[in-house]
């Protein structure tokens, strides 16, 4: 189950909506092993796409950088489908390459925003339940 | 000194968990075949017959290796080099 902050939902579909009709993309970085996505990181889709996404290298590098001195981790990894339904793409599932992360999928096809979420390890998707909280319980770990 | 090659959590397994390890060659393709013999399987991840897989950044120091010279990048004792799995899809 992905437990996360409404604030945070709607700062991952205005993004989408804000990069449509290109698919946006992005992560929230938590503390390590927290599985608590706290820190919203927009990033580049380097593709600029309606079809496909890629995390600008030099930018991700950057990122990545930047969760390791905090000790934080992708916690979601999430991206938009601008004309197809929020579920994974077989390229999803082929490059998917964080296995500890929750793969956010957010539909902006239409005005009604779709947000699921997924597990993609070696190749197997499990969708799993969202729970939207108005703000995370202290010293709670989901 | 050697060289310090981080590794990402998918790759870990290749690597008993670890975040790091070193290695040594004068370019990566050198530094990728002496860590293949102590991770097996690790370089086949990381390459293909075409030279870097193309869902893999792998970056000397802080700049993208695809920038510099690919698998004949220049290499040496006090660099790090840093494995990211591309983060893409449709």
């Amino acid at each position: 189950m992905l437990t996360i902050e409404r604030a945070i939902v709607d700062q991952i579909v205005s993004h989408a909506r804000a990069d449509h009709p290109d698919e946006a993309c992005g992560v929230v970085a938590g503390p390590s092993g927290s599985d608590r996505p706290t820190r919203f990181v927009p990033m580049a889709n380097a593709e600029r796409s309606p079809t496909f996404y890629r995390f600008d290298s030099m930018e991700q590098f950057h990122v990545w950088k930047e969760m390791d001195d905090r000790d934080e981790e992708p916690v979601v990894v999430y991206h938009s489908h601008t004309a197809t339904e929020a579920y994974p793409s077989r390229t999803d599932i082929s490059y998917a390459s964080e296995p500890n992360a929750h793969y956010v999928l957010v539909s902006t096809r239409d005005a009604d925003t779709e947000f699921r979420s997924y597990r993609i390890i070696d190749g197997k998707v499990t969708e799993e339940e969202v729970t939207v909280v108005g703000a995370y319980e202290p010293d709670s770990v989901s | 000194m050697a060289i310090e090659v981080r590794i990402p959590t998918i790759l870990r397994n290749y690597t008993d968990g670890a975040k790091a390890v070193e290695g040594g060659g004068t370019t990566l393709d050198e530094l990728f075949a002496d860590l293949e013999a102590r991770h097996p399987g690790l370089r086949d991840r990381l390459v293909d017959e075409k030279g870097l897989r193309r869902f893999v950044n792998v970056y000397l120091n802080d700049e993208d290796v695809r920038f510099l010279g690919g698998l004949d990048t220049e290499v040496s004792d006090g660099d790090t080099v840093t494995v990211l799995p591309a983060v893409a899809g449709g």
